[in-house]
C-alpha cells in the first residue's frame, strides 16, 4: 500500500480538481483532504467517491423536485392539471430502484473498504513497525515507545516512511486518537486496547486531537505530530534520553492526576510494563476531580478549570 | 435535613446563570402576578391546566416546545459565538465548566424538550381529527404524559438557578458521567429529568399506538387513513419499542451513581461500551421518532397545496413501516471508530445507508404528487420545498458518514454536526414551521400573516445554510466537536462566518415572532370562516376552525381515501350538503387535575432525589400515587352533552359551509 500512498494522494487531488470542489479542497489544508500518508489518502478517496456517487442522485432530484414546482405552479396555465392522478406503476418502480441500485452501489463501498481500510490490519511494508503505546489521560496523551524505551507527553514523533502500529488506551475516561492528516482515528477507551496501524510517508508538522469530549481540560488535549526523517527519528530519540525524567510507577500516578495544557516533554525511561499495567486496570484508573470543598453544594469546581 | 443543598448551590458568582435566572423568574412572576390581577386563573384551570381534550394538550405541547426551542436556541447562540471568541490562545466569555454545561443542556432542550413536545403536539392535535373521532384512548393519560414532559422541562431549567446541568453532552456517556469523573448532582439533574419526561413520552406511545389501532371512524381503514396519521402510529411503535430501553439504560446508570453498582464503571467488571450500544438501541431510533411526523406533515402540504391526492400512498406507508423498522437496526454507526472489526462495520453501515431508500422513496413520491399538480406557493410549501433540498443534501452526508472508512476521518468531528443539524433541522424543525403555518388556523381560527411568514422561511433557510456549511468545512479541515476553545488559527474565518449565519436565524425568529403578534392584531382580516382554509383533504377540515371540543358532531362515515375530499366533491357536485343528521347527546370524558398534580409531585420527587433528600423524595411519591389512586376511584368519569348543543354547534358549521358552496357557485357563475 505504501509505494501507492502518494500515486493515491494524487489521483485524490485530481479527483478534487475534477469535482470542481477546489475550494473546498483548499480550504481544507492541513485537514483530511490533505494526508501525508496511505491510510489516510484511502479515506479521502472513498470519502470522496462516495460524494461523488451521491452527487450524482442528489443534484439531479433536487433539480427535479424545484423544475416540478415551477412547471406545476398554480398560475401555469398551459401545464395540465391531473386533480386524480395519484398512481403509475412504472414510476413506482423507477422512485424504488433509484435509491436501491445507489444504494447497492454505495453498499460495495461500503464493504470493500471497511475491509480494506480495517484499522486493526497491519500495513504491508518491508520495514517492521515502529510500536507506539497510547494512553489517554485527563487530560494530555501519553506515548510511549518501548522499542526505544522513551515516552512523551502531548508529542508524537514518527519517522517518515515507516508504519507505526499504536496501541491505544485510556488511563480515565473515552477519548479518540486522531491525527487528521494521517486519517483513521480510533476510541482510546479504558481497560480495552484499540489496535491503530498509520504512516506517514514525508516529513511533516501536524496536530493531533481527541475527537471525543473527555470532560473539562477536553479543549487541550491536542498534541504536537511530527514525522521526520529516519535519521532524525533516531536522533530525537537519543535526545529524549537525556532528558533525565523517568517515568515509573509513581511519576505515573502523579501523571494520572487532573491537569490541562500541559506543554510537550520527554521521559528518558520508561516502566516497560506500564502500559499493560494501565490497559488492565492493574494501575487505577485516573482519580478524577478532587472533591469539592464544602461551600460549593452539587457544583462541581475543577482543579484546573480556571484561567 | 437538604441532602446536598444549601446556598452554595446558588451560582452567585456566576454572572451569565445569575441574571438569566433572575430575569426568568421575574417574567414568570409578572405572567403569574397578571394572570391573578386579570383574574384568568379560573379559565386557565378549568380550560386549560386540567384539560383532557387532546386539542388544547396539543397546544399545550406546542408551547412547551416553543418555550424550550427558544432556551435551546440561546444556548445554541452561545456557542457558536463562544467559539469564535475564542480562537488561538483566547479564552472567550465562557469558562469549561459553563460551556460544557451549555452544549450539554442544548442537545438535551432540542430532543427532549423542544422537538419531542412539538411533534407530539401535532401529533395530539391531528389524530383524532383525521381519525374522526372524538379523543385519544386515554384522554386523562395524555394530560398526565403532558404534564410529566413539562415536569422534566422544569427539573432542566432548575439547574440553571440551583446546582449545575451535566457537563457531559446530551448523552452522558460513562466513565464520564459516572460518580468519580461528575460527582456533582448535573448528570443527576440529566438523568431524573430524562426519566420523568421519558415515562410520559412511552405514555404518548402507547395512548397513541391504542388510539390508532382501536378508535377509528366508521369506514376509516388502515389504507384509508391520511399519511400523517400513519407517520404517529409509526413513531408512536417505535417510542413503545425503545423508550424502555432507554428508561432502563439511565436507571443502570443511576444505580451506579446512587448506589455504587458497576453497570458502566471502569472498575469491578463494568462495561461502559455496553451504555454506547444500549443508549443508540434507543437513540437513533429516537431520530425516526422525530423525523416521520415530520414526513407525515410534508405529505399532507404536498398534497393539499398541489390540488392532488399525494403519489403513491401505499408505496409511502410502505417506507414508513420500512424505515421504522431499519431504524432500529443501525444503532452501531454511532461508534465504528471503536474498532468493532470490518465484519460488523460493514454490515452497519450497509444496514444505514439501506434506510435511504426509504427516505428517497418518500422524496421522488413528494416530487411526483406536484407533477400535474396546481402548486401553491403558500409559507407551508416554501418550508416543504427548503425542507427537500435541506433534507436531501442532509441525507447525502449521513451517507457518508455511513462509509465506515470516511467515517474514520468525520466521526464526533464539525461535520458530524453539521450533518445532523442538517436533518433535524431541515428535517423536523422545517416540518414544524411548515405544519405550524398549515394548522394553525385550525387551533385558533385564523391564519397567519403570509408576508411575515414569507420572511421569516428566507431568513431561516439562508441563515441555516450559512451556519452549517462552514462546520462542514471545518469537520473536513479536523475539527472536533464540543471544543470550548480553538488552539488552530485557520480555523478562525470559517468559525466568524457561522456567527454571521447564526444572526441571520436571528432575524428569522424575530420575524417568526413578528408574524405571530400581526396576525393576532389582524385576527379579524385572517378569520377562517369556513373551516376549511387551504382547499384541504382530510377529516381535521370538515371541523370549523376551531374545532369544537367533541370534534364531530356526528361521526363522519368514511368512503374512500381522502376521506374529507370526497365529502366536499360531492357536495359541489350536488350543490349542497348532506341532508342534516339527527343529532344526540355526546359523552365527553370529564376533565381531571390528576395530570398537573401527579407531575407536580414528581418533579419534587426529582429534585429530592438530584438533592440526596430522602425523607422529601419518600413523601412525593407517595404523594404521586395516591393522586392515581383517587384519580382511579373516580365516580364521574363522563358528562353529557346534550343533543340541543351539539345541534347548535353542528348547525353554524354547517351554514357556513353552505355560504361557502353558495360563494363557490357565484364566482362559478360570473366566470362561464
Amino acid at each position: 500500500m505504501s509505494p501507492n500512498a502518494t500515486q493515491s494522494g494524487r489521483r485524490l487531488r485530481a479527483r478534487l480538481g475534477l469535482a470542481g470542489l477546489g475550494l473546498l479542497a483548499s480550504g481544507c489544508s492541513g485537514g483530511v483532504f490533505d494526508p501525508v500518508g496511505p491510510v489516510g489518502a484511502n479515506d479521502a478517496e472513498i470519502l470522496i467517491n462516495a460524494l461523488m456517487i451521491m452527487l450524482g442522485i442528489v443534484v439531479p432530484t433536487i433539480l427535479l423536485a424545484f423544475w416540478m414546482a415551477w412547471r406545476y405552479r398554480a398560475s401555469n396555465t398551459k401545464a395540465q392539471y391531473l386533480p386524480n392522478w395519484s398512481y403509475s406503476g412504472r414510476i413506482e418502480a423507477v422512485v424504488w430502484s433509484i435509491p436501491i441500485l445507489t444504494i447497492m452501489f454505495i453498499g460495495g463501498v461500503i464493504w470493500i473498504g471497511s475491509y480494506r481500510l480495517d484499522p486493526f490490519k497491519p500495513l504491508p511494508s518491508k520495514v517492521p513497525p515502529l510500536e507506539v503505546q497510547v494512553v489517554s489521560l485527563d487530560w494530555k496523551w501519553l506515548f510511549i515507545y518501548p522499542q526505544q524505551g522513551i515516552a512523551t507527553v502531548n508529542q508524537l514523533v514518527v519517522p517518515a516512511g515507516r508504519p507505526v502500529h499504536f496501541s491505544i488506551t485510556s488511563a480515565s475516561v473515552f477519548n479518540v486518537f486522531f491525527v487528521p492528516r494521517m486519517g483513521s482515528m480510533i476510541y482510546a477507551m479504558p481497560g480495552m486496547v484499540s489496535q491503530l496501524h498509520l504512516q506517514a510517508d514525508k516529513p511533516a508538522d501536524m496536530f493531533g486531537i481527541s475527537a471525543h469530549f473527555s470532560g473539562d481540560g477536553f479543549s487541550d488535549m491536542q498534541f504536537q505530530v511530527r514525522s521526520v526523517p529516519q535519521g532524525e527519528f533516531a536522533a530525537w530519540a537519543q535526545s529524549a534520553k537525556g532528558s533525565g525524567l523517568a517515568l515509573d510507577r509513581a511519576a505515573y500516578a502523579q501523571l494520572a492526576k487532573q491537569s490541562h495544557n500541559v506543554k510537550p516533554y520527554a521521559y528518558a525511561a520508561v516502566d516497560p510494563q506500564l502500559f499493560k499495567a494501565v490497559a488492565v486496570l492493574h494501575e487505577p484508573p485516573g482519580p478524577g476531580p478532587e472533591p469539592a470543598g464544602p461551600g460549593h453544594a452539587g457544583r462541581e469546581i475543577t482543579t484546573v478549570g480556571r484561567h | 435535613m437538604f441532602g446536598k443543598l444549601d446556598w452554595s448551590a446558588i451560582p452567585i458568582t456566576q454572572p451569565i446563570p445569575m441574571i438569566t435566572s433572575v430575569v426568568i423568574i421575574l417574567v414568570i412572576l409578572g405572567v403569574l402576578g397578571l394572570v391573578a390581577a386579570k383574574g384568568w386563573w379560573p379559565y386557565l384551570w378549568r380550560e386549560w391546566i386540567t384539560s383532557v381534550d387532546h386539542k388544547r394538550i396539543g397546544v399545550m405541547y406546542g408551547l412547551l416546545g416553543v418555550v424550550m426551542l427558544i432556551r435551546g436556541f440561546a444556548d445554541a447562540i452561545m456557542m457558536r459565538t463562544q467559539q469564535a471568541a475564542a480562537i488561538g490562545g483566547a479564552q472567550g466569555y465562557l469558562e469549561p465548566e459553563h460551556y460544557n454545561q451549555i452544549f450539554s443542556a442544548h442537545g438535551t432542550i432540542m430532543i427532549f424538550f423542544a422537538a419531542m413536545p412539538l411533534v407530539i403536539a401535532f401529533m395530539n392535535f391531528l389524530v383524532p381529527l383525521q381519525l374522526g373521532v372524538r379523543d385519544v384512548a386515554f384522554p386523562t393519560l395524555n394530560s398526565v404524559s403532558f404534564w410529566l414532559t413539562a415536569s422534566g422541562a422544569l427539573l432542566v431549567n432548575i439547574s440553571l438557578f440551583v446546582g449545575e446541568f451535566a457537563r457531559t453532552g446530551w448523552l452522558p456517556y460513562p466513565p464520564l458521567s459516572e460518580g468519580t469523573y461528575s460527582p456533582g448532582v448535573g448528570v443527576d439533574y440529566y438523568l431524573w429529568a430524562v426519566q420523568i419526561s421519558g415515562i410520559g413520552t412511552l405514555m404518548t406511545g402507547i395512548n397513541f399506538v391504542t388510539t390508532v389501532l382501536k378508535m377509528r371512524c366508521p369506514g376509516m381503514s388502515y389504507l384509508r387513513m391520511p399519511m400523517f396519521t400513519w407517520t404517529a402510529l409509526a413513531s408512536s411503535l417505535l417510542i413503545v419499542a425503545v423508550f424502555p430501553i432507554l428508561t432502563a439504560t439511565l436507571a443502570m446508570l443511576t444505580l451506579d451513581r446512587y448506589f455504587g453498582f458497576h453497570f458502566f464503571t471502569n472498575d469491578a467488571g463494568g462495561a461502559p461500551m455496553m451504555f454506547m450500544n444500549l443508549i443508540w438501541a434507543w437513540g437513533h431510533p429516537e431520530v425516526y421518532i422525530l423525523v416521520l411526523p415530520a414526513f407525515g406533515i410534508f405529505s399532507e402540504i404536498f398534497s393539499t397545496f398541489s390540488g392532488k391526492p399525494l403519489f403513491g400512498y401505499r408505496s409511502m406507508v410502505a417506507a414508513t413501516l420500512f424505515i421504522c423498522i431499519v431504524a432500529m437496526m443501525t444503532w452501531l454507526h454511532h461508534f465504528f471508530t471503536m474498532g468493532a472489526g470490518a465484519a460488523v462495520n460493514t454490515a452497519f453501515g450497509i444496514s444505514t445507508s439501506i434506510i435511504a431508500v426509504g427516505t428517497g422513496v418518500k422524496i421522488y413520491n413528494w416530487i411526483f404528487t406536484m407533477y400535474g399538480g396546481r402548486v401553491r406557493m403558500t409559507v407551508p410549501m416554501l418550508w416543504s420545498m427548503g425542507f427537500i433540498f435541506t433534507f436531501v443534501i442532509g441525507g447525502m452526508t449521513g451517507v457518508l458518514l455511513a462509509v465506515p472508512p470516511a467515517d474514520f476521518l468525520t466521526h464526533n468531528s464539525m461535520f458530524l454536526v453539521a450533518h445532523f443539524h442538517n436533518v433535524i433541522v431541515g428535517g423536523v424543525v422545517f416540518a414544524l414551521f411548515a405544519g405550524l403555518e398549515f394548522w394553525f388556523p385550525k387551533a385558533f381560527g385564523f391564519r397567519l400573516h403570509e408576508g411575515w411568514g414569507k420572511a421569516a422561511f428566507w431568513f431561516a433557510f439562508i441563515g441555516f445554510w450559512v451556519t452549517f456549511t462552514p462546520l462542514y468545512i471545518l469537520g473536513l479541515q479536523g475539527m472536533t466537536r464540543r471544543l470550548q476553545h480553538v488552539n488552530i488559527e485557520e480555523w478562525r474565518p470559517m468559525l466568524l462566518l457561522s456567527v454571521v449565519g447564526v444572526a441571520i436565524l436571528v432575524v428569522g425568529a424575530i420575524c417568526q415572532v413578528i408574524q405571530l403578534v400581526v396576525s393576532i392584531l389582524q385576527r379579524d382580516r385572517l378569520r377562517d370562516t369556513t373551516g376549511d382554509p387551504w382547499d384541504g383533504r382530510s377529516l381535521e377540515w370538515a371541523t370549523p376552525s376551531p374545532a369544537p371540543f367533541f370534534n364531530f358532531a356526528v361521526m363522519p362515515n368514511v368512503e374512500g381515501e381522502e376521506a374529507y375530499w370526497g365529502i366536499k366533491q360531492r357536495a359541489i357536485e350536488t350543490q349542497q350538503l348532506a341532508p342534516e343528521p339527527k343529532y344526540e347527546a355526546i359523552e365527553m370524558p370529564v376533565n381531571s387535575p390528576v395530570g398537573v398534580y401527579t407531575a407536580f409531585f414528581a418533579s419534587v420527587t426529582g429534585f429530592a432525589l438530584i438533592w440526596h433528600i430522602w425523607w422529601l423524595a419518600a413523601l412525593a411519591l407517595i404523594g404521586a400515587y395516591a393522586g392515581f389512586v383517587v384519580f382511579a376511584w373516580r365516580e364521574v368519569h363522563e358528562f353529557e352533552v346534550p343533543a340541543e348543543e351539539v345541534a347548535r354547534v353542528d348547525r353554524a358549521r354547517r351554514a357556513a359551509r353552505e355560504a361557502a358552496l353558495a360563494r363557490m357557485a357565484q364566482a362559478e357563475g360570473t366566470a362561464s
